[in-house]
């Protein structure tokens, strides 16, 4: 009797460890993403674990975003969350993120993704997140009809950009689509400054944050360069949503818009052929530099063992290729997962995954400020402030906003 | 009684004026859940659908997407329903209860405690998120339904204690005494006397904890689980999409039928609103 | 009515511990947060003021407050003024009242999410009131407050005020007819006019209604936070932002805590200031 009690409790336990329950939060909430999502949670179910939604929309997650905080703070935080960036290096720092390494080992992570990106998802060189995928960010969009009706050719460097915009203009039509928003402000200004000051300078003043960059005479270019994109824009932009900007492309009252490789969902849900009806191309100045945003989720440590397997059965999927190709086929951007065949992808996303291999070898492949993937939540938002002030308000000039920026990056 | 005169066209078109700053918004809500997204896209704000279709309202309940699931509004709607009733009826109690001590049975020091919980109206919501995350936390009700019903309750009581007590101070003492006279005890006065005249302000106080917190969405979001979420919260993600076609007449649809049982009961029951109000939820 | 008895004592109590407990046990642990290193997740590390330091040089927070000041005071005063008038004029017995009453009322249903989603549309420029205006043939109506960093403060005061005026024409309502239908007579026999009834006697009655009424309104205005986010999303830039905003900003976006305590802070002393010494006044009185 008493041998085989332990036994057979060995054997319960090894059988109940099997099914584990994924508490997994997210803002992927509309059509596209939704889809791209259920391919993740019906791959989970098939290994038995339960799939327990908990999706907060909203702001690029900042709801999200309170709600883990509280759920932390509580003591009952989720299995996965969708983190990207520096962020993740912060709640790595809170000690509550769980070691991914085992995963990370037998999947073999460093030779599956170029440097750049790995080493935002590790914390003191263990991997705490996986990646879900790569969104290029400098991308330009544009309507080729409206560019022959204004007898304008689409830019390759900025000087081609103002020369575009004019023709457009003349044409009665608004050169580039704009939605004033905080991020979308910040998404033209990191364009500007990769076209006009080049992916060093980029890396130096807005990811470093060197002091002696941000106080350059090239920023002070670069600024001036943002304010002139200001008179090309219309005049209802405040406020307006990144689809509507794109809407206005699709319908022909706009002729370019720069905006990220999402903005080819809603070209192709309204039924355009890349290349015909719309062509992308990298944001003026920039065909050799790459603006990257990478998704990603962070796993929480669990205190259930079942939980815990469950979790690294999830880091293994999200990084296998039949996810990497199901949700990117869905969602519009690219595996980042190296090596992947593209075959089933469109021009825009094999120009994409091209430059993006291409660009990390050449050491211009740069992360997003717009999208958080370069500098810590505090500061990205103090910069993001003052480019946002910079832009709405004509009466300050570049030098005041450099000042401002300067102090701005100093946020802690 | 209506005299035809200039006094009279005046107030007429000024009420006609308020009437229709204040139907505009509905009128663009229901427009536009009735249209189709074409019209949308093509038409302008204020035109009429001129094909007016209900499926924008069978998708907002049932098969818009939420997440990862595509079920609508029809889980969250349930879940409100589910968080409110409990959440109202027990704040509402409570507050006559206290009501009724703080206005028949005053002892030193019940006035000063009062105004400390009034000033509770003015704390900005945000600032309660995290530290009840910890005690709830410790209470084991984290990202649960009772959590967030916990916190609604507690939350309510400043206003709830305020609106009975306002009411009741204006209940004659002399019933009281008399009922003390006759031998009657605390509750016994309350169950007989008190309660019975409180119709009024049941109505009053109901209608506003059920509006304040059926529309609440920071404490639903932050408080409940997975499986409690109410249907604030399934609004936002089904209008909230950041990277896809935004469906306004779905959006539209699902805003009016989240907002649906307040609306009713306001359209309902607001004459018993005004009606409580008269009978003196405001005085004294 | 005193009564020595426990009872009453007793019955209260589990309520106003802990109702009092939430109160002021989250302003305490707000107001060591402030004091605190704070920044992702609570950390109760003592840094002295510098979070207030940091506040008082935050351009945005200043902002923030010159907006709370132009918001609460035309919020308040809008809608106490409009919610008054509209009051007055139902009162004068008009046929369609329960309707018109129901017209003004019902706006207070409705979520702040759900009123600045319509209003958004209602008042962008290209989308909305000048749009139509436009398309109907009056070209050079043109109403782009929301879009002007200076005014577009203004355009959350009108979604605000058509939100809740209606409750306060209910409550003012309710106020009026419960006011002596004699004394007016008597006024009225002695041959003085309509409004100055109102003015001299219907108005001054209404003392204790103003006070209720004010407290909810002052309520109200506080709880716009999401308003702001649904209409203005503090935009601007952060022309439109308010401190409610400013600090969920900061505590829950920007990885801020210890900023975001500060912010709310200085907003619960502002508050207290004007809120202690007007419930002081009007709870005296009522003894």
């Amino acid at each position: 009797m008493k041998r085989i009690l332990p036994l057979s409790l060995i054997a319960i336990a090894c059988g109940a460890a099997q099914a584990g329950e994924l508490e997994v939060l997210h803002w992927w909430t509309s059509g596209g993403e939704a889809k791209a999502a259920a391919a993740l949670k019906a791959s989970m179910q098939a290994k038995g674990h339960t799939w327990k939604d908990f999706a907060v929309a909203g702001g690029g997650g900042d709801a999200a975003m309170t709600v883990l905080k509280s759920r932390v703070v509580s003591g009952n935080a989720p299995a996965a969350a969708q983190i990207k960036g520096p962020s993740l290096q912060e709640w790595a720092q809170e000690g509550v993120l769980a070691n991914l390494d085992g995963v990370a080992k037998a999947e073999k992570w460093d030779a599956l993704l170029p440097k750049v990106v790995s080493d935002v998802m590790k914390y003191k060189g263990s991997y705490i997140a996986v990646p879900v995928n790569v969104h290029r960010v400098n991308w330009l969009w544009a309507n080729p009809a409206a560019f022959s009706k204004a007898g304008a050719k689409v830019p390759a460097t900025w000087d081609e950009f103002f020369v575009a915009a004019e023709a457009l203009k003349k044409a009665g039509i608004t050169p580039i689509a704009h939605g004033g928003q905080n991020w979308q402000d910040f998404t033209t200004f990191e364009a500007v400054a990769l076209g006009v000051g080049g992916a060093d300078f980029y890396k130096k003043a807005l990811v470093q944050l060197d002091p002696a960059s941000v106080s350059s005479p090239t920023m002070e270019k670069v600024l001036t360069t943002f304010k002139r994109v200001k008179g090309y824009t219309d005049k209802n932009s405040p406020g307006r949503d990144w689809n509507l900007a794109t809407a206005m492309v699709i319908k022909g009252e706009a002729g370019m818009q720069i905006m990220g490789d999402w903005a080819k969902g809603e070209f192709l849900a309204a039924g355009k052929v890349p290349g015909k009806d719309f062509v992308c191309v990298a944001a003026p100045g920039t065909a050799k530099a790459y603006t990257f945003n990478v998704d990603s989720f962070a796993m929480f440590k669990l205190k259930n063992d079942a939980n815990t397997k469950a979790q690294n059965d999830l880091a293994a999927a999200i990084m296998g290729p039949e996810f990497q190709e199901v949700f990117n086929l869905n969602k519009g951007s690219i595996p980042v997962r190296l090596g992947m065949k593209m075959d089933k992808f469109d021009d825009c996303a094999k120009l994409s995954s091209k430059d993006f291999v291409d660009d990390a070898k050449s050491g211009t492949l740069v992360p997003s400020i717009a999208h958080g993937m370069a500098v810590p939540s505090a500061t990205e938002g103090a910069i993001k402030d003052v480019v946002s002030q910079f832009w709405n308000d004509d009466k300050m000039d570049a030098k005041a906003a450099m000042s401002k920026l300067a102090a701005a990056a100093k946020t802690k | 009684m209506t005299r035809w005169s200039w006094h009279r066209l005046v107030l007429w078109s000024t009420l006609l004026l308020f009437a229709v700053f204040f139907l505009t918004p509905l009128y663009v809500m229901v427009a536009t859940s009735l249209k189709d997204m074409a019209q949308v896209r093509n038409g302008h704000l204020l035109s009429l659908p001129t094909d007016p279709t209900l499926a924008s309202w069978a998708k907002a309940w049932g098969t818009a997407c939420t997440g990862i699931d595509c079920g609508g509004l029809k889980p969250f709607f349930l879940n409100s329903v589910a968080m409110v009733l409990p959440a109202v009826v027990v704040s509402t109690s409570i507050g006559a209860v206290n009501g009724y001590v703080l206005s028949k049975w005053r002892f030193r020091g019940s006035e000063t405690l009062f105004a400390m919980l009034l000033f509770g109206v003015f704390m900005p919501m945000q600032v309660v998120l995290l530290p009840m995350s910890q005690v709830l936390g410790w209470l084991g009700l984290a990202s649960s339904i009772w959590g967030l019903i916990l916190v609604h309750i507690i939350a309510g009581l400043p206003s709830t204690t305020l609106f009975f007590r306002n009411y009741y101070v204006a209940v004659p003492d002399e019933l009281v005494k008399a009922a003390t006279i006759d031998g009657a005890g605390f509750w016994q006065i309350f169950w007989r006397i008190v309660l019975p005249l409180s119709t009024p302000i049941m109505m009053v106080t109901l209608i506003w904890q059920f509006t304040n917190i059926w529309n609440d969405f920071l404490y639903g979001v932050v408080f409940s689980g997975a499986d409690s979420k109410p249907v604030t919260v399934g609004l936002n993600n089904l209008a909230n999409t950041s990277s896809s076609v935004k469906e306004y007449n779905v959006d539209m649809a699902a805003a009016l039928i989240a907002g649906l049982p307040t609306l009713i009961v306001y359209v309902l029951a607001g004459k018993y609103f005004v009606r409580g109000l008269t009978a003196g939820a405001v005085k004294g | 009515m005193h009564q020595k008895g426990w009872l009453p004592k007793l019955v209260v109590a589990p309520s106003f511990v802990v109702g009092l407990a939430f109160i002021y046990g989250l302003m305490a642990w707000n107001g060591y947060l402030s004091v605190s290193a704070s920044r992702l997740l609570p950390n109760y590390e003592f840094v002295g003021l510098e979070q207030y330091l940091r506040l008082w040089e935050s351009e945005r927070f200043r902002v923030a407050l010159t907006n709370m000041a132009i918001f609460g005071g035309l919020f308040i005063g809008g809608a106490m003024a409009i919610g008054m008038l509209l009051a007055v004029l139902l009162d004068q017995k008009i046929r369609a009242e329960g309707v018109l009453r129901t017209v003004y009322l019902y706006p207070m249903a409705l979520s702040f999410i759900v009123t600045g989603t319509a209003w958004k549309w209602i008042l962008n420029p290209g989308l909305g009131l000048e749009a139509t205006m436009h398309r109907w043939g009056w070209d050079s109506f043109s109403f782009e407050w929301l879009i002007d960093p200076d005014r577009a403060i203004y355009c959350i005061v009108i979604a605000g005020i058509w939100q809740s005026a209606g409750f306060v024409m209910a409550l003012f309502l309710a106020g009026l007819r419960g006011i002596d239908d004699s004394i007016i007579k008597a006024a009225q026999m002695d041959g003085a006019s309509l409004p100055r009834i109102y003015w001299r006697i219907v108005l001054p009655s209404l003392r204790p209604v103003v006070f209720s009424t004010l407290m909810i309104v002052s309520h109200l205005a506080i709880k716009s936070f999401d308003l702001v986010v649904a209409l203005t999303a503090g935009g601007p830039g952060f022309s439109t932002d308010l401190p409610a905003t400013f600090m969920y900003a900061m505590s829950f976006s920007r990885g801020q805590i210890g900023q975001g305590a500060a912010a709310a802070t200085v907003m619960l002393a502002m508050i207290a200031a004007i809120v202690v010494p007007y419930l002081y006044s009007e709870l005296r009185t009522k003894k």
